[in-house]
């Protein structure tokens, strides 16, 4: 071993130059062959023989008084120009900036003086220099919110009462958990670790759909995958890490399971805010009412873990404002500048967090329990948890 | 209301009047205006816009409308020219007597562009959508050579009275005539009245959306009364080929007489030979604004069917309209189908006394 490191350390400069070379040589011989082949390769023969495919995504549309404003991103592998728009199937005057031409991932704003009415939908067509047409449909037409100080209290509000509030409800239940025996509390934990299945399917199901309305290039579903994986592996290495100094690994856990839940909260905000931006005001009402049943029981998950040893009143308030503060930046997000990439990727980490608590508040209960950790008491729990989101999900389920 | 009646029987009486007293010499003027015989304008050279440069339109129908201008000139096809572009062919003298007529009609691939900015990979008949208008007289016996020099088989099928191998369907006579092929068709002139010929290859349907067709006029042998003659081609294209159109309009290109309205003098006869070549939907009209015009069904006769100010038209069917405006002004035409004219199918006639 110390030969070795003894003999790198003394490498000539001339050497190190070589252990470059050999580093770089792949590289450069890749570079020159990713030029031929796009210079005289086969690839310029397919180009030739097909048009080229287009696609063009709306990815929002802001309306104001009298005014239609559509956001584009060229997600397709070549420019992209924008001949004429259409509005409910007619042929309307526009305007675009910075320009008709995209180029790929290129974006653009156009803008439409047009009569929209309040209440009513109405179809959105662009319609390319190919003649192939992209359509958005604004399903209920009502006014977007602009970030003023009356609509940022309205959508804080909302995040509050979606998030905060039940939360800290359910963070309530803390004394209650604390009388009970260590049998009931992994009962309980049981219980957190079957809500949070739950929540992490939803969120990777929304996370998904919102992933088809990416555009092509960005690629949704990649984003979803990185977004999973990247905040699993995140919050492994932010556990590890916290768990070796913290004197208590359950309050570690605690927080873990707020930040999951946060994460998950943000969703839900995004969800009310984009609900809010589409129109769809009477989804808004459902969504609030059924997040706010559904969210009661994540404090009793975040305080599950700590129910035993206890904690302080700060870590209390702190947990719960982990979890639901998200919220409300969801809201704004989602309310003013609703992108579905934002959407797609907080969705996917949102899952990832909650998954990986998920695999915490299972250790958590290995750790404790003497020899089972599938008792009937737990399984029951873990059911329950599946039950008690399944049947208030139904609140918010159309 | 009265006002009205009686500017109608007048005109009816003029009409027929006219019809039964100026006889052949009536299409003289007409002949002088279009083409001469024998002569069509060369591809790529176009007759100007019958607007002068600096009277476009400002955009009518208010914000309804395509946003940018179609380049005429790169396309080599200017709608205000096909309205009074007649081709008449090649005349010469049978042995028998007869007048043969000869044309000759090339099938090509060419991009055209159908609204601002769109390009439409169109089929063409000599690189324009609708193709030339053909035009002869009645009785008079006709040879058309068709050469396909597109990539697809093509054939033309004329509506009229022929034999079966001149009907230009797949598998009688010549059939589809191949790439690099070509073949003549050779009929007589009958009936008289207003035709169309199209692409009959299969598929049918994506032969004729992709804008193989055009106007064949049979003059009767006693002729029209003088006009000012307007060939109006109702059609559609599907751009993103889903089987439904996405632009509408007369004579191929959106709004097109919005920006430059068809100008016409005050008190003149107009005939508008309108042909509906709309693919996908079943039907298409045209309605014209503050005035009422004498339809001539399939113009095989020559009495007038109705007075009206809307028709209707089948897939294929034409009409022969004859009108007189009373008044200066714009008036606006369009498809009655609200549809149709928001996504194109609407312009304006010019009305003055000093015309075109
Ligand atoms: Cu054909």
């Amino acid at each position: 071993m110390a030969s070795e490191s003894a003999a790198a350390g003394s490498t000539p400069v001339a050497s190190r130059g070589r252990v470059w070379g050999y580093a770089l040589l792949p590289l450069v011989l890749l570079g020159l062959f990713v030029l031929f082949f796009l210079r005289v390769g086969p690839l310029g023969v397919l180009r030739a023989a097909f048009p080229p495919v287009e696609d063009l995504t709306i990815t929002r549309v802001a309306l104001r008084p009298g005014l239609m404003e559509v956001f584009l991103t060229n997600g397709g592998p070549a420019a992209v120009t924008v001949a004429q728009v259409l509005v409910d199937d007619a042929y309307w005057h526009f305007t675009i900036h910075p320009g008709p031409t995209l180029p790929r991932l290129g974006r653009a704003t156009i803008t439409i003086p047009y009569p929209w009415v309040q209440g009513e939908a109405h179809t959105i067509t662009v319609l390319t220099g190919s003649g192939l047409t992209f359509a958005h449909i604004v399903e209920v037409a009502t006014e977007s919110p602009r970030p003023t100080r009356a609509f940022l209290l309205s959508f804080t509000l909302l995040g509050a009462y979606v998030g905060v509030v039940p939360v800290f409800v359910g963070v309530l239940w803390f004394p209650f958990l604390r009388r009970l025996s260590r049998r009931w509390v992994h009962f309980f934990l049981s219980l957190t670790a079957g809500l949070l299945v739950f929540l992490g399917v939803d969120a990777l199901e929304g996370a998904l759909s919102s992933a088809g309305a990416v555009p092509g290039a960005l690629r949704g579903t990649a984003l979803v995958a990185m977004g999973l994986l990247g905040s699993i592996l995140a919050l492994l290495v932010v556990g590890r890490l916290a768990g070796g100094r913290a004197a208590s690994s359950r309050l570690v856990v605690s927080y873990l399971i707020a930040a999951g839940i946060g994460l998950h909260n943000l969703g839900e905000g995004l969800a009310i805010g984009a609900a809010y931006n589409l129109g769809q005001i009477a989804l808004v009402t459902l969504l609030v009412t059924g997040f706010m049943l559904h969210n009661t029981t994540e404090g009793l998950g975040i305080v599950a873990p700590v129910a035993r040893e206890g904690a302080a009143l700060r870590h209390l308030l702190a947990l719960g404002m982990v979890a639901g503060a998200p919220t409300i930046g969801g809201t704004w997000i989602g309310g003013f500048t609703y992108s579905p990439i934002l959407a797609t990727l907080f969705l996917a980490v949102g899952a990832g967090a909650i998954f990986q608590v998920v695999v915490e508040v299972g250790r958590l209960v290995a750790s404790e329990a003497a020899r089972e950790v599938a008792t009937l008491l737990n399984t029951a729990g873990f059911v329950l948890g599946l039950a008690i989101m399944y049947f208030t999900g139904l609140f918010v389920a159309l | 209301m009265s006002s009205m009646v009686s500017n109608f029987l007048s005109r009816r009486g003029f009409l027929a009047a006219a019809a039964g007293l100026v006889g052949g010499a009536g299409l003289l003027p007409l002949a002088a205006r279009g083409f001469p015989a024998g002569q069509s304008p060369p591809p790529g050279e176009h007759v100007p816009p019958a607007v002068p440069a600096g009277s476009a339109a400002p955009p009518a129908h208010g914000l309804n409308t395509a946003v940018g201008e179609v380049d005429v000139r790169r396309m080599a096809y200017d709608p205000s020219a096909f309205l009074t572009a007649f081709e008449r062919g090649r005349v010469s003298r049978l042995p028998d007597g007869r007048t043969l007529r000869e044309f000759q009609v090339v099938a090509y691939d060419k991009p055209i562009e159908i609204a601002p900015g769109v390009i439409f990979p169109a089929w063409t008949f000599n690189g324009t959508v609708p193709g030339p208008t053909l035009r002869a007289r009645e009785g008079e016996r006709i040879r058309v050579k068709l050469v396909n020099a597109g990539t697809h088989p093509h054939t033309i099928h004329f509506h009229g009275i022929h034999t079966a191998a001149m009907d230009g369907v797949p598998g009688l006579g010549a059939g589809e005539v191949p790439p690099g092929k070509s073949t003549v068709y050779h009929f007589d002139a009958e009936p008289f009245g207003l035709h169309l010929y199209h692409c009959h290859a299969l598929p049918l349907k994506r032969h004729i959306a992709k804008g193989l067709y055009g106007v064949f006029i049979i003059d009767p042998a006693t002729g029209r009364p003088p006009a000012r003659e307007l060939v109006m081609v109702m059609n559609a294209f599907d751009t993103n080929f889903d089987g439904k159109n996405e632009v509408y309009a007369v004579n191929t290109v959106a709004f097109h007489y919005a920006r430059h309205p068809i100008r016409v003098r005050r008190g003149e006869l107009v005939r508008i030979y309108l042909v509906n070549m709309t693919e996908f939907d079943p039907i298409n009209s045209l309605h014209i604004h503050g005035n009422f015009f004498h339809v001539y069904r399939t113009g095989t006769r020559l009495q007038a069917w109705e007075y009206t100010d809307t028709i209707m038209l089948c897939q294929a069917e034409r009409a022969v309209l004859e009108l007189r405006f009373p008044y200066p002004g714009r008036y606006m035409f369009h498809a009655h189908q609200s549809e149709f004219t928001e996504l194109g199918w609407m312009g304006f006639f010019e009305v003055s006394d000093h015309g075109v």
